[in-house]
């Protein structure tokens, strides 16, 4: 039933399936109704971290050495409780750098180095090409396997057979062509491969379905559940030893291990790629965070059962533990089951190879080949049209060269390794990168120097400690390379460097690489000081939650817009750089003209699209020699003045809240001031205002007494009492009036008819209203003279009058007894028309000058003195003259007469023939 | 019950309590060849704490309001290179 044909049948018609499914969902994204926009379908794409290795390795790995399988598992699962900050993190800074690698990640951290990104890749290939050959391995192998079905034939060494006979070369041409076909279809801006990660996650499922079938199978088919197999395997005697762990090296081993998984889960290519690089939403890393652990548990449960019972079938050893999950279903003649195996194993280790190889494929394209290309002048690289199908051929013939190393390892050295040991070299490769990712996202001093040291120190240690020796077993190094060390260096043993004995090789190389790399990441970042960009990267990268956004570098570049459009073309496609300068356009509601000037903005934007598909390095060589800028200089010095120039606004707008602030403290003092004074004012007015009122009614009511008490008082007497209280009440009303009067106008509530007004109608009706006066007191003789021609003003007359005939009675009330004169003057003068009332009375004392401007101030002592009127005429006088835009003053001497003095301006019709009612001077 | 701000602290809570719980000094308290339930003591122990340790982080991720915790407004999901998140402390 299980002849050759049907299973390479039933294995084409699978990865026909798979790639299907990767078609059906490149499909889908490109319609935008992304299949892989779950959760779920994200933690089963994670889940390509358990290989051959989980579905064979583990076997075989327990059934030698017991539960030590687990910590690979148990490592995952402590990352990823801290993936909300950890993982996180890194996937938002490699969005927003659209990284597309850990070689780019880690060189777009240090400044985007390309040096860094190169070493980074090599390392990677190199570390990785045992795991690839594990694979390679294990799908050959169980192929072999079955193939002898229904005997259970371990497959002679394939170094005995010609290499073309065998299957092992086939099954990598296979696997090769299939990453070719789901990774490197086209070339795609954000580097992402929806279809792949769909058919990863069904993979997943697949891989998962088959072994717990066996599990399943082996545990309640042939035996009565748990118990049963473990009560037997107690019962043989020498199998119980596995129930425990045991000693140092176990334990430091155990330890090792998680410590290498915990790093492996991120840093492992194609881990980096579907956690991060494939990662649509990071949303969806919340629930991969209890998912993808739970899929490890699951597919570890029925290890240790299997394990047991392929020992208790298989006691004399003739069989490879690391074939028992097909082994033991083979035995039991379940030739369904035994398919379904391997295709599991088949799912598990294509999955592998796949992302993998397209991984590395990237890495090798964007971070080693590209920018070496592109610094080599003479191939005039950036001046290519069509650099897509370059890009894509540098990928096809990577992952090629990439299967057929891990081939030729498989077939030189892996042989004679258990799978399990042969992917934990790449795990303690890969492990190298954990000290320069960690160092860039939580310690900004990291520098390149020291990142550049760690790695290659790390690198060079693991070479000399896991490489050196595995080819030492395969015979091209002398095998007393490693027993005695070389030369015969007893210090200088691979698997005992400096005399540390005891350990397994695994533990020991982690101890040393581990030990090499963070010292020399961490000392030579502190004696080396980083250049603006790697700092500005470093900053970003620590940051990432703190930033607002995507620092935007100024560009001085003399670029058009056309000229990267054009360059966006060359390296994705027409059909894809115009969508992506239709997404700016939409995002950012713009245009974009070719010709226009490429702005910072696009330029940063172009950037990006083009590090999502060559890689940050590159991405700056090429955009820079669109913009004929020695880039390096103007970058760094622009990114300097960025920062510089958003540290000085933030300052100066600091500063600028402070002086408003000082002023509107400033102003707050003064108006409480203001409002004190003013408080304190009306408390005088009131008391002023109940004194002046009762002095009057104090007279009017005394003699209304007098005059009810006493009717028989004499008629003239009485005559004369009456006529006082009249004047009193006169007085009375007339401070009232004058009250209200001041009271409104300070109210500004009072109205005015302001009109154009020829001044000498004013004066004389002033003149007119005073007649009276002047014909009780004889004796003052008034002189009044007035210019002719005067312009007109602007004023109420009624108010004007009022003010005129106030200074002309106060004129007559302190005047001289004797010889009394008044002159009154008017003229034009510099555009005001100024009145001038002299007297030649008491006079003012200079301390009494200002004060009569004042409520209810009236020169002398008011106490002693009787009051001349109510002590509001010049403050009334005063607010009607500033309501005029005018002001009233006073130049006296004591005892040598007044001069009160008023200037209004002219009409504004008079000045500019244009009557403009705006102009009114503001009110007090 | 614990406040929701709290995810932060009881995820590194957890990271560290498995940390201890799978490493050796309390490991080889249960390193011994006696059988729980049939199973060896040493692997029923780690298999029993690893589910556990995944309900618990299942819980703390999964309560309502598990995310008020970050302050930074999510990622607008793909295609978009830049964040425009305010500050946060994540």
């Amino acid at each position: 039933m299980l002849s050759g044909p049907v299973i390479i049948t039933v294995a084409l018609l699978y990865l026909c399936l798979l790639f299907a499914i990767a078609y059906y969902g490149d499909k889908r994204a490109d319609q935008g109704r992304s299949l892989i926009a779950n959760p779920t379908i994200y933690a089963l794409s994670i889940a390509v971290y358990c290989t051959s290795w989980t579905f064979y390795g583990s076997v075989g790995r327990a059934a030698s050495t017991g539960v030590d399988f687990l910590p690979i598992y148990l490592g995952p699962t402590l990352t990823f409780i801290v993936a909300w900050f950890v993982i996180r993190k890194i996937i938002r800074i490699s969005k927003v750098n659209r990284t597309t690698s850990i070689a780019d990640f880690i060189a777009s951290r240090y400044g985007k180095s390309f040096q860094l990104g190169g070493l980074v890749t090599i390392i990677a290939v190199v570390g990785v090409l045992p795991y690839i050959s594990l694979q390679l391995k294990a799908i050959s192998t169980s192929f072999s396997v079955l193939l002898h079905y229904p005997e259970i034939v371990m497959p002679s060494t394939s170094a005995s057979t010609h290499f073309l006979q065998d299957t092992g070369l086939y099954v990598a041409l296979i696997m090769a062509l299939f990453a070719i076909l789901f990774g490197t279809r086209h070339i795609d801006a954000s580097e992402q491969h929806e279809g792949m990660v769909a058919a990863i996650a069904f993979e997943s499922v697949v891989k998962l379905v088959a072994f717990l079938a066996v599990g399943l199978f082996v545990t309640f088919g042939l035996y009565g559940g748990f118990g049963e197999i473990f009560a037997q395997a107690e019962a043989s005697g020498a199998l119980s030893r596995l129930f425990t762990i045991d000693g140092v090296a176990a334990h430091t081993s155990w330890i090792t291990l998680t410590l290498l998984a915990m790093g492996a889960i991120v840093v492992l290519p194609r881990q980096f790629q579907v956690l991060v690089v494939e990662n649509v939403d990071e949303r969806h890393l919340r629930k991969a965070m209890w998912l993808f652990p739970l899929y490890l548990l699951l597919i570890n449960i029925f290890v240790l059962p299997i394990a047991f019972a392929g020992l208790l079938l298989f006691p004399d050893g003739g069989v490879d533990a690391d074939t028992f999950v097909l082994a033991v279903p083979m035995k039991e003649q379940q030739p369904m089951l035994a398919l379904i195996v391997f295709i599991g194993g088949l799912s598990a280790a294509t999955g592998m190879i796949i992302v993998e190889t397209i991984a590395l494929a990237t890495m090798v394209c964007n971070d080693l080949v590209m920018p070496l290309l592109l610094r080599v002048g003479r191939l005039h690289l950036s001046d290519r049209r069509d650099l897509a199908s370059i890009l894509l051929m540098i990928r096809r013939a990577t992952i090629i060269l990439v299967v057929l190393l891990g081939y030729a390892y498989v077939r030189l050295i892996g042989e004679s390794y258990a799978l399990v040991t042969i992917g934990l070299v790449s795990f303690a490769a890969a492990m190298q990168f954990v000290p320069a990712i960690v160092g860039g996202i939580y310690w900004k001093g990291a520098t390149k120097t020291g990142a550049l040291a760690g790695l290659t120190g790390g690198f060079l240690v693991w070479i000399y400690t896991l490489l050196l020796p595995s080819f030492a077993r395969s015979g091209w190094i002398t095998q007393s390379f490693v027993e005695n060390g070389p030369m015969g260096v007893a210090l200088l043993k691979p698997y005992a460097l400096l005399g540390l004995e005891g350990l397994d090789p695994i533990s020991h190389a982690t101890i040393w690489t581990m030990l090499v790399n963070v010292g020399l990441l961490v000392g030579i970042s502190l004696m080396t000081s980083q250049t603006v960009i790697e700092r500005s990267q470093a900053v970003q990268f620590v940051d990432i939650f703190k930033r607002t956004a995507a620092a935007a570098r100024v560009w001085r570049g003399r670029a058009t817009i056309g000229d990267l459009r054009k360059l966006l073309v060359r390296f994705i496609g027409e059909a894809r750089a115009n969508a992506a300068f239709a997404r700016f356009e939409r995002e950012n509601q713009r245009d974009l003209h070719d010709r226009g000037p490429a702005g910072s903005d696009i330029v940063s934007y172009s950037e990006r699209q083009l590090a999502g598909a060559i890689g940050a390095a590159s991405s700056r060589i090429m955009v820079a020699s669109v913009l004929r800028e020695e880039m390096h200089d103007i970058d760094q010095v622009m990114q300097i003045l960025d920062e510089a120039s958003q540290l000085v606004v933030y300052s100066r707008q600091l500063e600028e809240k402070s002086r408003e602030l000082e002023a509107a403290t400033t102003e707050l003092r003064a108006a409480n001031e203001r409002l004190k004074e003013l408080d304190k004012l009306k408390d005088d007015f009131v008391a002023t205002v109940s004194h002046e009122v009762r002095t009057p009614l104090t007279s009017i009511r005394s003699f209304s007494e007098i005059l009810r008490d006493n009717p028989d008082l004499e008629q003239a007497q009485r005559q004369e009492f009456v006529s006082i209280i009249v004047k009193e009440s006169e007085r009375l009303s007339r401070l009232i009036n004058d009250i209200l009067d001041l009271a409104k106008m300070e109210a500004g509530t009072s109205e005015w008819h302001m009109a154009d007004l020829a001044p000498q109608a004013v004066i004389e009706q002033a003149l007119a209203a005073t007649a009276g006066l002047f014909a009780k007191a004889r004796y003052i003789l008034l002189e009044t003279r007035i210019a002719a021609d005067l312009p007109p003003i602007r004023a109420d007359a009624d108010r004007l009058t009022q003010v005129i005939v106030n200074l002309i009675s106060n004129a007559v009330k302190f005047c001289a007894q004797k010889d009394g004169r008044i002159q009154l003057e008017a003229w034009q003068d510099a555009g005001f028309l100024r009145v001038d009332v002299k007297d030649n009375g008491i006079g003012i004392a200079k301390a009494d000058q200002q004060k009569i401007f004042e409520r209810f101030q009236q020169a002398g002592n008011t106490l002693t003195d009787k009051p001349q009127g109510t002590g509001l005429g010049l403050p009334i006088s005063r607010q009607i003259l500033q309501r005029f835009g005018g002001e009233i003053w006073v130049e006296s001497e004591a005892g040598k007469g007044a001069t009160f003095s008023f200037r209004v301006p002219l009409s504004q019709s008079a000045a500019e023939g244009a009557v403009t009612f705006e102009r009114e001077p503001a009110l007090d | 019950m614990l406040r929701p701000s709290r995810t932060r602290e009881l995820l590194i809570a957890l990271f560290v309590l498995g940390a201890l719980v799978f490493a050796p000094p309390l490991l080889l308290i249960f390193n011994k060849a006696t059988r729980f339930f049939g199973i060896p003591a040493l692997y029923f122990y780690l298999f029993a704490v690893w589910a556990a340790l995944i309900a618990l982080v299942a819980v703390a991720v999964e309560r309502p309001h598990a995310d008020d915790d970050e302050s930074d407004p999510q990622m607008p999901g793909r295609e978009h290179g830049q964040v425009t998140g305010g500050p946060t402390d994540a």
